[in-house]
C-alpha cells in the first residue's frame, strides 16, 4: 500500500527517460529565458553612454537568438512532459478498469456506478494534471525563482533583500489558502459524484418516473443537488478570488519598493539605469513563478485529492479470487474435463453480517443430473445458484464441484464450465450476435460461430424472432437490450449460456417472461440439452420441475424436502402441497 | 455507427451558437457589467505601472528629484491596492455568474430530459446523457467564467496598450505593431488544427464513459462469461485511441506557445534596434524606450491569453452544439395547449380505436387494434412474445403515440388530455422493477409527500410485502441500494405492487407483473390483486394463464391484431388460439398432479 504519493511513482518511473529528458528541457528553457534581461541591461547602459549601431544590432539579434533556443526547449518540454502525463493517464485508467474487473458483485452492490465513473474520468484528469503540467511548472517555477534571485543579488544585495521582503507573506498565504482550497475542492468533487448518481438513477428509470409523474419531484431532487453544488463552488470561488489578488498585491509591494528605493539608488549613482531596468525585468519574471506557485499547489492538491479518491477504489480488495497455489497445483486442478458433479456440505451463508440466507444445506447432484429448486420468495434459491460460479463466495469446504471446493478451482476453469442464466439478464448495447456469442472464445471461426449460435438459438426458440428482424443477428439491441421484449432478452441470455457448451447449466427462473407456448417448446429442446450436462433449475412451473432427477424444496434457507417428483408427492409435504395448490387453482378456474 | 459513438458534429456555426449562448448571460447582465467595469479598471491600473516607471526614469531619475520619486511611489501604492480590490470583484462576480449559468443550464437540460419522449432513451445510452448534464455543462462554465467576458478584458487591454504606445511615440509604436500579422498567421494555423483534434478527443472520452457505464453495470455478466481479458482489450483500445488523440493535440500546443514567445522577442529586438537608434540621435527618451519594452511584454500576454481562451471557446462550441441539439430535440408527446376539461372523478373507460403502431418505420407491432374496457372491468391480455402486448401499455401511458387510430380514456383521445392527468389515472407495474437509492418508504411513495408513512405501511401490508420489510432492521425506513441491489426479484416485485397501490389509481396497468414470483407468493399476490383491482379498471398482461382466468374479459393478441376476446369460458368454448395456449398449460399441470 504505502502513502498515496509512493503508489504513483511506479507509473512515473515507467517513463523516467522521457520525464528526465523533459525536465532537462525545463531547466534549459528556464535558464535561457533568464538571459534576456541581462542583455537588456547592457543595451540600456550602453544607450545612456552612447553606442554604435553595430552593437545595437548585436543586442537585438541576441534577444532573438535567446527566444529561438528557449522556444526549442519549450517545444520539447511540452511534448515530452505533457505526453508522458497522457501515457500515465492511459496506464492508470487501464489499471483502474482491470482492477474493477476483479471486484465482485458485492462491491457493485455497495457502490454507485456514477460515482466510480466519476473517479475514472474527472478524478483521473486531475491526477494527470498533477503528474504532467504541475511537475513541469513547478520545476520551471523553482528554477526561475532561484536563478532570478541570484542574478538580482549580483546587481544589488540590499535592493534584492528589500524586494523579497514580502516573500514570507506569500508563502504563508499559499499555505493557509492552499489547505482551505483543498478541503473545499474535495467537497465539490464529492457533490459532483452525488449529482451524477442522482441523474444516472433517474434517467435509467425513466419509465417509472414518467408513469408515476415523478418529473417534478425528480427535478426538485436534482435542483437540491445542483444548488448544493453551486453553494460549495461559491465557497471555493470566494477563497480563490482572494488568493490570487493577494499574491499579486504582495508581489506588487516588492515592485513598489524596487521602484521607490531602486530609483533612489540610480540617482545616488549606486546602480546604473540598465541594472535598474534589468532588476525590474527580473522582478516581473519572479511574479510568474509566484503566481504559478499558487496555481501549481492548487493543481497538486486537486491531484492528490483525486488520486486518494481513486486509491479508495484500488484499495477495494477483490474478495473472490483464485486461491493462492503453486503453478503445479493449479495445473493439477486444471487437469481433464470437468464432469459437473455438485455437492453442498453443511452450507450456511449470509450476506455480510446479516441473517443467514442459507442454513446447513447438504445436497449432492451427480454429473449429468438435473436439480430443481423450489421455494418461496426469499427462500435463498438465487443465492444458492450464485454460490456455484462464485458470484458470492461460499464459506470454505461447503460447495464442491467434482469433489473439489469451488474456492480451490481456478475461477477461469470453474466459470468456464458453467452456463448461467439469471433472472434479469444483462445485455450489452451491441449487436444481437455479439451478445449471444459473448462467451465464445475470441477468434472462433465465423462459420463455427454461426453454427453454434444457430443451434443454441434453435433450442431457445430465438431463431424465429431473429428471422423477423430486418437486420437479423446484426440488430442492435440498445442499452441493456432495450429494443427487445422481456421474453426475447431472456431467450437471448439462454442462447448466450448455451453457446459456451457448459458442463453445468444454471437457469434462475430464466423463462419467467416467456409466454407459455414458447416456454413449452424451449423446455422440450432443453430436455435434449440437459441430458449431456448437470443442470440446476429454479422454476415455478411444475412441468419444468417435474422431470428433474432431484427436487429440493427450500424454505427460509433450509432444505425441507428432497427427492424425485414421485417421492415428494408420496411424502405429501410442502412440495405436494404446492402441486395441489397449483392444480386446485387451475381446476377452480377451469370449472 | 453504433450507439456508443458520440457523433462528431459538422461545422460549428459559431456566430449562431454564440448568440444563443449569450442569452444565458442576459439574466446576469448586472453582474456582468460589474465584472466588465472591474476588468477595464484593472487593465487601466496595469497599464499605469510601466508608465510610472517611464516617468521615474525620464522625469525624476534624470533630474535626481527624490521628492518626485516619493510621489510616484505613493501613486504606485494606490494602483496596487486598487488592482487588488478590482481583481477580487472580477473573479468573484465572473466565477459566480459562470456557476449560476451552469445551474440554470443543468436545470434546463435535466428538465428537458424529464419531458423528452421515452423513444429518445431507446436511442441514447444513459452514459451519454450524463455527459451532457455534467461534463458538457462544465465546459460551458469555463467559457462564461474565464472565456467570453475575459476576452473583452483582453481586447480592452490591447486597445489600451496600442493607444498608450501611439501617444508616446507613433514611429516606435508602428515598429512594435509590425509583428501583428505574424501573430495572426500563427494563431490561425493553431486554431484550425486544434479544433479538429479537440473534437476527436471529445468523441473518445464519451466512448470511455459509455463503455464504463455499461460494463460496470454488467460486470457480473462479464465475469461469469470470463470475458475480463477481452473486455479489458476493448477498453484498452478505446483508452489508447483517446490517448493518441490527446498526444496529437499536444504537438499544436507545443508549437504554438514558443512561436508566440518568439514573435514577442522579435518585437523586443525591433524596439531595441530602431528605438535604440532614435535614442542615439536624440529623438526618443530612454524612459520611453524602457516603457515600450515593458509594454511589449504585456502586449503579447493578452494575445497568447486570447488563444488560450480560444481553446475554451472551441470546447464550449462543441459542448454547446451537443447541449443545444439535446435541448432542440422536439418533445412530441406533451400536454396539448388546450386539454379537454375532464371531471375530477374519472370513470376509467378505455378504448383502442383502430390503433396502429410501429417502433421503426413500417414494422407495425400493432395493426388496427380495437377494443373497449368498461369502467371497473378487469381485462387480461395474452399472446405470444412479440404479439404487441407491452406496446399496449406504452401507448396507454402515452410513452409513445399511435401511428394511426386513437386511444380513448373516458371517450377522450389521450392526445387531447393533460398528460399529468392521464398518468395520474393509472398505476403501472413493470416487470423490470426500478428502485431508487433511498429507503423502502421513499421507494413506495416516490416524491409524493401526500402519501404518509401510515399509507406506505398499509400498502406494504396489503401486498404482503410486510413479511420481509418487517424483518429489516429499520422497517420501512431501511435503506435501499441503487437499483435495489440488495433485494430479491420477488421482493422488488412486491415493493412495486405496494408503490402502485399507494398511488390509488383509477386504472391499474400490470405488465407481466406476477410472472417472476413463485407459486406460494403468487397466491398471496393474487389475493392482494383482488384488493387492488376492486373498483378499478385493470389491464393485465400475463404469461401464466392462471393469473388472468378470473378476469372479466381476456383479449388474445396475435402478431399485432386482436384475434379473440371473451371470458375464460367463452374462449375455451371457442377452441381457438386461447384454447391451444390453455391446453398446453393444463396438460402440464394434469400430468404434474397425476404424478
Amino acid at each position: 500500500m504505502g502513502p498515496p504519493v509512493r503508489r504513483l511513482l511506479p507509473y512515473m518511473s515507467r517513463h523516467r527517460r522521457r520525464l528526465s529528458l523533459g525536465l532537462g528541457c525545463v531547466v534549459m528553457m528556464s535558464s535561457v529565458s533568464l538571459m534576456s534581461p541581462w542583455v537588456l541591461k547592457y543595451a540600456i547602459d550602453d544607450l545612456t553612454v552612447g553606442v554604435t549601431r553595430a552593437k545595437l544590432g548585436l543586442y537585438a539579434s541576441l534577444l532573438l537568438g535567446i527566444a529561438v533556443v528557449g522556444g526549442g526547449f519549450r517545444f520539447l518540454m511540452r511534448r515530452l512532459i505533457v505526453g508522458v502525463s497522457r501515457e500515465i493517464e492511459y496506464d492508470v485508467r487501464n489499471d483502474f478498469y482491470a482492477h474493477l474487473e476483479r471486484l465482485s458483485v458485492r462491491y457493485y452492490q455497495s457502490e454507485r456506478t456514477g460515482d466510480i465513473m466519476s473517479r475514472a474520468t474527472n478524478d483521473l484528469n486531475a491526477v494527470r494534471m498533477m503528474t504532467g503540467p504541475a511537475i513541469m511548472y513547478s520545476v520551471n517555477t523553482v528554477l526561475t525563482f532561484c536563478v532570478a534571485i541570484l542574478l538580482m543579488l549580483s546587481i544589488d544585495v540590499r535592493l534584492t533583500a528589500i524586494a523579497l521582503l514580502p516573500l514570507p507573506f506569500v508563502s504563508l498565504l499559499v499555505k493557509v489558502f492552499g489547505s482551505a482550497i483543498h478541503r473545499r475542492f474535495e467537497a465539490i468533487q464529492a457533490q459532483l459524484s452525488h449529482m451524477s448518481a442522482v441523474v444516472q438513477e433517474a434517467l435509467a428509470g425513466v419509465r417509472v418516473v414518467r408513469a408515476y409523474r415523478q418529473e417534478a419531484p425528480e427535478l426538485a431532487r436534482f435542483r437540491d443537488a445542483n444548488r448544493e453544488y453551486l453553494e460549495r463552488n461559491r465557497g471555493l470561488i470566494q477563497l480563490q478570488g482572494l488568493f490570487f489578488p493577494s499574491l499579486a498585491l504582495f508581489l506588487g509591494f516588492g515592485g513598489l519598493l524596487v521602484l521607490w528605493l531602486g530609483s533612489r539608488e540610480v540617482v545616488l549613482g549606486r546602480i546604473s539605469v540598465g541594472e535598474f531596468v534589468a532588476f525590474n525585468a527580473y522582478l516581473v519574471m519572479l511574479s510568474w513563478p509566484m503566481i504559478a506557485f499558487g496555481w501549481v499547489t492548487n493543481m497538486l492538491q486537486r491531484g492528490m485529492a483525486s488520486w486518494k479518491r481513486m486509491l479508495q477504489v484500488f484499495d477495494a480488495v477483490p474478495d473472490i479470487t483464485d486461491a493462492p497455489a503453486t503453478p503445479a497445483e493449479i495445473e493439477a486442478r486444471g487437469q481433464g474435463k470437468m464432469r459437473g458433479g455438485i455437492e453442498l456440505r453443511g452450507l450456511t451463508f449470509a450476506y455480510g453480517d446479516g441473517e443467514p440466507v442459507l442454513r446447513d444445506l447438504s445436497l449432492r447432484v451427480e454429473a449429468g443430473q438435473t436439480l430443481a429448486l423450489v421455494g418461496g420468495t426469499g427462500s435463498g434459491k438465487s443465492t444458492l445458484l450464485g454460490l456455484i460460479p462464485r458470484l458470492f463466495d461460499p464459506p470454505p469446504a461447503t460447495v464442491f464441484v467434482d469433489g473439489v471446493d469451488v474456492r480451490d478451482i481456478p475461477l477461469d476453469r470453474l466459470r468456464g464450465a458453467i452456463g448461467y442464466v439469471p433472472q434479469e439478464p444483462f445485455l450489452f448495447s451491441t449487436t444481437l450476435r455479439d451478445n449471444v456469442a459473448f462467451g465464445l472464445a475470441e477468434g472462433t471461426a465465423s462459420g463455427a460461430l454461426a453454427d453454434t449460435v444457430e443451434a443454441a438459438a434453435g433450442v431457445a426458440c430465438l431463431d424465429g424472432d431473429i428471422a423477423e428482424f430486418s437486420r437479423g443477428y446484426d440488430t442492435l439491441v440498445g442499452e441493456r437490450g432495450i429494443t427487445l421484449s422481456g421474453g426475447q432478452k431472456q431467450r437471448a441470455a439462454l442462447v448466450r449460456a448455451l453457446t459456451v457448451d457448459p458442463r453445468i447449466l444454471i437457469l434462475d427462473d430464466a423463462l419467467s417472461a416467456v409466454d407459455t407456448y414458447t416456454e413449452e417448446r424451449i423446455l422440450a429442446g432443453l430436455r435434449e440439452v440437459r441430458r449431456q450436462r448437470t443442470s440446476i433449475i429454479v422454476a415455478h412451473r411444475m412441468s419444468t420441475v417435474r422431470d428433474a432427477d432431484i427436487i429440493a424444496v427450500l424454505d427460509q434457507g433450509r432444505l425441507v424436502e428432497r427427492g424425485s417428483h414421485d417421492e415428494l408427492i408420496a411424502l405429501d409435504g410442502v412440495y405436494a402441497e404446492l402441486c395441489r395448490k397449483q392444480l386446485l387453482e387451475d381446476e377452480l378456474a377451469a370449472s | 455507427m453504433s450507439l456508443h459513438e458520440e457523433e462528431a458534429l459538422g461545422k460549428a456555426y459559431d456566430a449562431r451558437l454564440m448568440r444563443r449562448l449569450l442569452t444565458y448571460l442576459w439574466p446576469y447582465r448586472r453582474a456582468v457589467s460589474i465584472a466588465l467595469a472591474a476588468i477595464v479598471g484593472h487593465s487601466v491600473l496595469q497599464l499605469a505601472q510601466p508608465y510610472l516607471t517611464m516617468l521615474a526614469i525620464d522625469s525624476y531619475i534624470a533630474t535626481g528629484d527624490l521628492a518626485g520619486l516619493n510621489q510616484i511611489a505613493m501613486v504606485f501604492l494606490v494602483v496596487l491596492v486598487g488592482a487588488f480590490v478590482l481583481e477580487y470583484v472580477r473573479t468573484y462576480t465572473l466565477q459566480m455568474t459562470g456557476q449560476r449559468i451552469m445551474f440554470d443550464l443543468r436545470m434546463q437540460v435535466y428538465g428537458h430530459l424529464q419531458k423528452i419522449d421515452v423513444r429518445f432513451y431507446d436511442r441514447n445510452p444513459v452514459g451519454r446523457l450524463m455527459t451532457r448534464v455534467t461534463t458538457d455543462v462544465d465546459v460551458l462554465n469555463e467559457m462564461f467564467a474565464s472565456g467570453v467576458v475575459a476576452i473583452f478584458g483582453d481586447v480592452f487591454m490591447l486597445i489600451g496598450i496600442m493607444a498608450v504606445l501611439l501617444s508616446m511615440d507613433w514611429r516606435l509604436a508602428l515598429v512594435a505593431f509590425s509583428v501583428l500579422p505574424l501573430i495572426a498567421i500563427v494563431t490561425q494555423w493553431f486554431r484550425r488544427n486544434v479544433r479538429e483534434t479537440y473534437r476527436t478527443v471529445r468523441v473518445w472520452i464519451a466512448r470511455i464513459n459509455a463503455y464504463l457505464q455499461e460494463h460496470l453495470t454488467g460486470m457480473a455478466t462479464v465475469q461469469l462469461f470470463r470475458r475480463e481479458a477481452r473486455s479489458f482489450d476493448e477498453f484498452d483500445e478505446i483508452n489508447r485511441t483517446h490517448r493518441d488523440a490527446n498526444v496529437a493535440s499536444i504537438f499544436y500546443y507545443a508549437v504554438f506557445y514558443p512561436l508566440i514567445e518568439l514573435v514577442g522577442a522579435l518585437a523586443a529586438s525591433l524596439i531595441i534596434w530602431f528605438g535604440g537608434g532614435w535614442v542615439l540621435d536624440g529623438s526618443l527618451t530612454l524612459g520611453v524606450l524602457v516603457a515600450f519594452l515593458l509594454y511589449a511584454q504585456r502586449f503579447f500576454r493578452p494575445i497568447s491569453d486570447m488563444s488560450e481562451k480560444f481553446n475554451i471557446l472551441q470546447a464550449a462550441m462543441a459542448s454547446s452544439e451537443r447541449i443545444f441539439k439535446l435541448l432542440d430535440t422536439p418533445v412530441e408527446i406533451e400536454s396539448p395547449a388546450q386539454p379537454v376539461a375532464r371531471p375530477d372523478q374519472s370513470a376509467g373507460r378505455l378504448e383502442f380505436d383502430g390503433a396502429w403502431f410501429a417502433y421503426n418505420d413500417d414494422d407495425y407491432v400493432l395493426r388496427d387494434l380495437s377494443f373497449v374496457v368498461e369502467p371497473g372491468e378487469r381485462v387480461g391480455i395474452v399472446g405470444a412474445t412479440g404479439a404487441g402486448k407491452t406496446t399496449i401499455i406504452n401507448l396507454l401511458m402515452r410513452f409513445y403515440d399511435v401511428s394511426r387510430g386513437r386511444i380513448l380514456v373516458d371517450g377522450v383521445d389521450v392526445r387531447e388530455m393533460d398528460l399529468d392527468q392521464l398518468r395520474r389515472l393509472s398505476s403501472l407495474v413493470l416487470q423490470d422493477v426500478h428502485l431508487f437509492a433511498g429507503s423502502i418508504a421513499s421507494n413506495v411513495r416516490l416524491g409524493d409527500e401526500a402519501i404518509s408513512d401510515a399509507d406506505v405501511r398499509t400498502a406494504i401490508a396489503n401486498v404482503h410485502a410486510d413479511r420481509f420489510v418487517d424483518r429489516l432492521p429499520d422497517g420501512i425506513a431501511s435503506p435501499v441500494a441503487e437499483r435495489g441491489a440488495t433485494l430479491s426479484v420477488g421482493q422488488k416485485q412486491l415493493l412495486s405492487f405496494a408503490r402502485a397501490l399507494a398511488f390509488d389509481p383509477r386504472i391499474l396497468v400490470l405488465d407481466e407483473a406476477t410472472s417472476s414470483v413463485d407459486t406460494e407468493t403468487e397466491l398471496l399476490i393474487q389475493d392482494a390483486l383482488r384488493v387492488l383491482m376492486a373498483g378499478r379498471t385493470t389491464i393485465a398482461i400475463a404469461h401464466r394463464l392462471s393469473t388472468i382466468q378470473d378476469m372479466d374479459k381476456i383479449l388474445v393478441l396475435h402478431k399485432g391484431t386482436l384475434r379473440e376476446a371473451g371470458t375464460h369460458q367463452e374462449l375455451l368454448a371457442r377452441r381457438g388460439i386461447y384454447y391451444k395456449l390453455y391446453q398446453l398449460q393444463y396438460q402440464d399441470q394434469e400430468v404434474a398432479a397425476a404424478g
